[in-house]
């Protein structure tokens, strides 16, 4: 595949297999061996690099290059931990603070961490701990790190790191509308579609699959916009997470805040909401959430459109409703949802698979509950409602009583499997102990160990 | 004065800019070939047949090895010579390497690995405790039994008693680096061997044993590792000696690297411990006599097993006086990767022993934890004590026959008239300064003032609780096995003034060449950047220890020294002969010398020296003196010195969930009279997290075919950089040690990791608001483990 991008200020155009990584490309072909291979699945950091994606208008975003393909590039401009120095070899500010404040000790998750902190630093970010959330460090405790970001804050970005856009001709292998996209793959139904690679990625870096026939989704605009209408948002099925994080904010912040949590930066600045349903796992976050919200899912087939309640969507583990060549073109969800809350519980805060997700959005009118949509994720081979639990709550008070009488209905609704996340008694007694905690947060109670200030 | 200075990492911009090179970074030669081991897929059985067909068709392969294509040895372990390098057909864990593929890229070699048809003859694996028990199976003729005073009589004396049980799990290393090796075949049959390894000198030993070479055939060297916490002491070998056996077979460079699943299905961990505790104390909490029995699984070979439990044992008292204890320890032969060496190498787990009978015995009597732990505390050194931070410096007496007598410290010491408290293995106890340490960090911590703030919080709040907790460490510093307790180094000064710096030890990230490169450019008064550092390499300093047990500034550090005073006492020499003085008025300082009136350069003191024909180039070489130990009976001294610190920690748990966090952390640690406070502080912070991590969210999971679960950081989960103290104070204790080590400094590496018993205790703590009962929390504190403990305190 014909691929031409700026590699640290300098255009690159090359002829890649699909599957071929950054990671692997920049460290065995160009001997830029700044970026690391930590884990080759995207969950330690340390082969971060910047990318900017002049088409998106995004601005530069931290992605690990070890499940990032080749083809996935084109058009856009790259920095690895190289290239973000001066031209006469001047240190970058956070990797002069990182040296004045010791956050390096082994140096190996270095060039990751600068790599993360130098994207940050682009957008003014000072939510450290969200931006480093995707680059684990052994060495440090990360205290010298934060430190060395906290320095480096204010210092304006250097110029050396404007890259000209790079105007690019369409490549066959990333069709730029949907029309385009969806006529092909109704021709192609056995071809795989890539949008962010953060799962695909690693049927090709563990699961050592070849895969040949694919499309590669990241420039087909028509799929990354949100549409605001009748009380309504259309989100894309190519809107990264963290576009919709962003949109989130605004109109369903616990949403949001679900999704603050969902892989790291650089997984959520490449993985889509298209990729995340359309996958089907029966741990991914979004889907939960969006049952909750009582979304639509929108798919097309050629020029057949369809769609369902996205609860419909997910048959059985490992199957969904969709046909050979169909794909997923969007999700709609109510614009406001004051009610709705999402619970994702995980062995580490950040950076982790659920070992539950529950979303809760239940309407009291008069003291009763008038409406209650409750899913999660976690606790069957789907993502999966508690109709049980929401029939134990419909018309019922809105008491304590109503709520541990309806929390014995999820043994009704889920029958969870143990894993080396967790047990099935533990999924099940904190699937119960989060209706509480709804009812509790709703009544005004700290809940949330988030927000407890030393 | 390079020495004590806060100076960065000597590596750090070269970090920061990505131009630090690894073992996977180095340019290799054309037709480098690339190595992947085939691993068993059963835990226990016989291997009855293998078609390795797939793989020799597989793209780029070059060349598929057994077992029986091995020249000469087939053994990669650092001990008992039960590891094979690739099984001889019994298998005796999932991940066993069986057989090596070697082939034109690291992805073909990956691949083909894949396609071995092994058959096997399966048989029950021993996985648990209790099946290892039942099975008698079991490293050493039986458990190891160390013994002071009389245990039973003391037990069934006491006024009251407790007994219980605490699991801790082990905990995979996690260095950012996989483990790496390349080998480079050389003329007349040598080999070079660039390993990621905290031990060169066993990298040279294995792949000369390997080669059937002697070991001045084999060099290795190893710059940089990118991390290694003990997981790099020994688990490297398997790599070298493939790569060497590859490349001498096939006469082409041979480099491997794990991919990170295999390298934690193939790699040791962290050994995992239940220890077992029968304690008697009276109504303030005092000790009388404790019973424990130490179990831990070591996996299927010896490798370090037996120093690491006897560590454990060692660290049985951590910083208490136990008039009459027995620990009991059964070293446990398993069917799962062989446990290894890792940070504290057995000392956490012994410490987090006696502190779960600390905790516990508060629990009972309902005295403030921090209270009871002081009561049972060692005596302090000497009367009168080194009672505050002491803010001069010690004599630097570091060559021993300079040392000026009477100094202050040592005649606090000998006016000490009652004899100091021993150990349980019988050792004195004259450095032990925790009792102010901790009324320091108590006061540091505003300790009381939050226990009472917690109490209200936890009154008031129904599903929030908090908790705090405090706990100490003493860490017994040297090998234990004492021969390993001795270091070299190699220095050469250059005409014009430049240093070329060598030493046995390795760097991992914990700043051992930046501090022995200040102590070097201490030695001759020069700046640090005229010393360079260079890679450790088996040609230079031979018969080299690991860089483990914290000793690697110690041991090196005076090695160097050693040298450097050797080569500035020639050149004293020489310049005192020509300027008719006595070498003694000639000093070297701020990149000078000073002869007499006169000034000269250290550069034109080391032109003139040459000039002279005075050896500029000197061996140095310490042995740490006053080591003697018996492991089988248990005593002696095995340790030159304790390194000491403590911590506070306070979190909150989610009474729902179980879901926690730490919110604040404050320790003092006692790194003697630091010879970098911000490299030492790194150690602390980094140490701390580390063992916090350990007890809380990383759990290895096995399933009941002996197959690890846990694999790959997407299930595995270290502490990520949200999970790190908010607020998070440390502080030195800087005093200097009273032992003679290099500038009267402490050992650092893993002391602090110790401290993360405080956020688990915290825990605890944290739990125990939820009901009357103790929790009885077992390690690690998952969220799940947590709810199960607020079960059991509500009863």
């Amino acid at each position: 595949m014909q691929v031409t991008f700026l590699l640290n200020g300098e255009t690159v155009t090359l002829d890649a297999p699909p599957t071929r990584s950054l990671l692997d490309w920049l460290r065995e072909d160009r001997g830029l061996c700044g970026t690391k291979e930590g884990c080759n699945e995207g969950d330690c950091g340390a082969c971060t690099v910047v990318v900017t994606d002049p088409h998106g208008d995004t601005g530069a975003r931290a992605l690990n290059a070890c499940i990032l393909f080749l083809p996935q590039l084109h058009g856009k401009s790259v920095r690895t931990v190289e290239g973000v120095s001066g031209p006469d070899g001047e240190l970058h500010p956070v990797q002069a603070a990182m040296v004045t404040h010791h956050g390096s000790q082994c140096g190996f998750c270095t060039p990751g961490f600068v790599a993360s902190m130098v994207a940050g630093h682009l957008k003014g970010r000072t939510d450290h701990d969200d931006v480093l959330a995707g680059n684990l460090c052994r060495c440090t405790g990360y205290a010298p790190i934060i430190r060395a970001a906290k320095t480096a804050q204010d210092a304006p970005p250097p110029a050396w790191l404007d890259d000209p856009a790079l105007p690019v001709a369409p490549v066959p292998y990333a069709p730029e509308t949907l029309d385009a996209l969806a006529t092909w793959y109704a021709a192609n139904p056995d071809a795989t579609l890539i949008a962010g690679a953060t799962d695909a990625g690693l049927w090709v870096t563990k699961q050592l699959r070849d895969l040949t026939k694919v499309a590669f989704l990241n420039r087909c605009r028509d799929l990354q916009h949100f549409e605001f209408a009748e009380g309504a948002i259309t989100i894309g099925a190519g809107v990264t997470m963290t576009d919709l994080m962003e949109t989130m904010r605004v109109h369903h912040p616990s949403y949001a805040e679900l999704i603050r949590r969902y892989g790291s930066e650089q997984v959520r600045n490449a993985a889509t909401i298209g990729g995340n349903i359309a996958n089907g796992s029966p741990i991914g976050d979004n889907p939960p959430a969006l049952i909750a919200l009582g979304a639509t899912l929108h798919l097309r087939h050629g020029p057949k459109l369809r769609k369902m309640p996205i609860e419909e969507f997910f048959v059985e583990y490992g199957k969904q409703d969709r046909a050979p060549g169909e794909l997923v073109t969007g999700v709609t969800i109510p614009q406001t949802a004051p009610n709705l809350r999402c619970y994702k519980i995980s062995k580490r805060f950040d950076q982790d698979i659920s070992a539950v997700c529950g979303c809760f959005n239940v309407t009291v009118q008069d003291g009763h509950v008038q409406r209650a949509r409750i899913a999660f994720g976690g606790m069957a081979g789907t993502p999966h409602r508690a109709n049980a639990v929401e029939a134990a709550l419909i018309g019922q008070p809105w008491t304590a009583l109503t709520i541990s009488e309806a929390a014995e209905k999820f043994e009704t609704d889920y029958t969870p499997m143990s894993d080396m996340r967790a047990s099935a008694s533990y999924r099940m007694r904190v699937a119960r102990n989060l209706l509480h905690r709804y009812f509790a947060e709703m009544s005004g109670h700290a809940t949330n160990v988030l927000e407890v200030a030393p | 004065m390079t020495v004590a200075k806060p100076l960065p990492h000597d590596a750090a911009k070269l970090h920061v800019t990505g131009a630090a090179r690894y073992i996977d970074d180095i340019p290799t030669p054309e037709g480098t070939l690339h190595l992947a081991f085939g691993t068993a897929t059963i835990a226990c059985g016989q291997i009855t047949a293998m078609d390795l067909s797939g793989v020799r068709a597989a793209d780029g392969v070059v060349a598929v090895l057994t077992a029986d294509d091995l020249p000469f040895a087939n053994d990669v372990s650092p001990s008992a010579h039960d590891e094979p390098l690739l099984a001889t057909g019994e298998v005796h864990y999932l991940g066993q390497p069986v057989f090596l593929v070697v082939a034109d890229s690291h992805l073909n070699a990956r691949k083909a690995a894949r396609l071995g048809q092994i058959a096997y003859t399966e048989r029950q694996p021993i996985l648990t405790i209790e099946e290892a028990l039942a099975a008698d199976s079991l490293f050493e003729d039986g458990p190891r039994i160390w013994t002071k005073g009389d245990v039973d009589p003391a037990l069934a004396a006491a006024p009251h008693r407790i007994a219980g049980q605490i699991d801790m799990g082990g905990q995979e290393h996690f260095y950012l680096e996989g483990q790496a090796a390349l080998c480079l075949p050389q003329e007349g049959g040598d080999m070079v061997v660039q390993s990621s390894t905290q031990h060169p000198t066993e990298i040279q030993h294995k792949v000369a044993d390997a080669l059937g070479v002697p070991m001045h055939a084999v060099r290795c060297e190893v710059r940089r590792m990118g991390g290694g916490f003990g997981g790099k002491e020994s688990q490297g070998n398997a790599l070298a000696v493939a790569c060497a056996v590859a490349a001498r077979r096939t006469g082409y460079a041979c480099k491997m690297r794990y991919d990170r699943d295999d390298d934690m299905m193939i790699t040791g961990k962290r050994h995992d411990f239940r220890i077992a505790y029968d304690a008697g104390y009276d109504a303030d909490g005092k000790l009388l006599a404790v019973d424990f029995t130490q179990m831990t699984r070591c996996g299927w070979a010896m490798d370090l097993s037996l120093p690491v439990a006897d560590r454990a044992m060692l660290h049985a008292d951590n910083a208490y006086h136990l008039p009459h204890v027995r620990i009991t320890s059964h070293r446990l032969r398993t069917n799962m990767q062989s446990a290894t060496a890792f940070r504290g190498f057995g000392g956490p787990q012994g410490v987090l022993g006696i502190e779960r009978v600390m905790d516990h015995i508060a629990a009972e009597l309902g005295i403030d934890p921090v209270i009871v732990r002081q009561r049972n505390y060692y005596a302090r050194m000497g009367i009168g004590g080194l009672s505050a931070p002491r803010a001069t410096r010690p004599p630097e007496d570091i060559s021993g026959h300079k040392k000026q007598s009477g100094t202050e410290l040592d005649r606090k010491m000998d006016l000490d008239p009652s004899p100091p408290q021993q150990t349980p293995y019988n050792m004195p106890v004259t450095d032990f300064i925790l009792d102010e340490l901790t009324v320091s960090l108590l006061t540091r911590s505003d300790y009381h003032a939050r226990r009472a703030r917690i109490a209200g919080w936890n009154a008031k709040e129904p599903i929030l609780k908090k908790g705090i907790a405090f706990s100490p460490v003493k860490f017994g510093i040297s090998f234990t096995l004492t021969h390993l307790n001795q270091a070299g180094a190699l220095v050469h000064v250059y005409q014009d003034g430049s240093v070329h710096m060598n030493h046995g030890g390795t760097e991992m990230g914990q700043g051992l060449f930046q501090k022995v490169a200040q102590v070097a450019a201490h030695r001759f008064g020069i700046d640090t950047a005229q010393v360079k550092i260079t890679a450790t390499d088996t040609a230079k300093v031979p018969n080299t220890s690991a860089t483990a047990a914290s000793s690697g500034s110690d041991l090196n550090g005076m090695a160097v020294a050693n040298a450097c005073d050797i080569i500035r006492d020639r050149i004293a020499v020489c310049l005192a002969q020509l300027h008719q003085t006595k070498p003694d008025d000639i000093r070297f300082e701020n990149g000078d010398v000073h002869i007499g009136t006169r000034t000269i350069s250290f550069a034109q003191a080391a032109q003139t020296a040459y000039q002279n024909r005075i050896s500029l180039s000197a061996t140095g070489f310490y042995k740490t003196p006053d080591l003697a130990w018996d492991r089988i009976k248990g005593e002696g001294t095995p340790f030159f010195y304790f390194a000491q610190g403590a911590a506070v920690t306070e979190v909150v748990i989610d009474t729902l969930t179980g879901e926690n966090r730490i919110l604040r952390t404050d320790i003092v640690h006692d790194a003697g009279a630091s010879l970098n406070p911000a490299l030492d502080i790194g150690q602390i912070e980094g140490g701390y997290v580390q063992g916090a991590g350990w007890l809380t969210t990383e759990e290895l999971v096995w399933d009941d075919s002996g197959r690890l679960r846990t694999h790959a950081p997407s299930t595995y989960k270290i502490p990520a950089c949200s999970d790190r103290p908010d607020i998070f104070n440390v502080a030195l204790w800087d005093a200097p040690n009273p032992a003679q080590t290099i500038y009267r400094s402490k050992a650092v590496g893993e002391p602090p990791f110790m401290l993360g018993i405080s956020a688990f205790l915290a825990l605890s703590d944290a739990v125990s608001a939820c009901g009357p009962h103790y929790p009885d929390l077992q390690a690690p504190a998952t969220a799940e483990e947590i709810l199960n403990a607020i079960d059991r305190a509500r009863g």
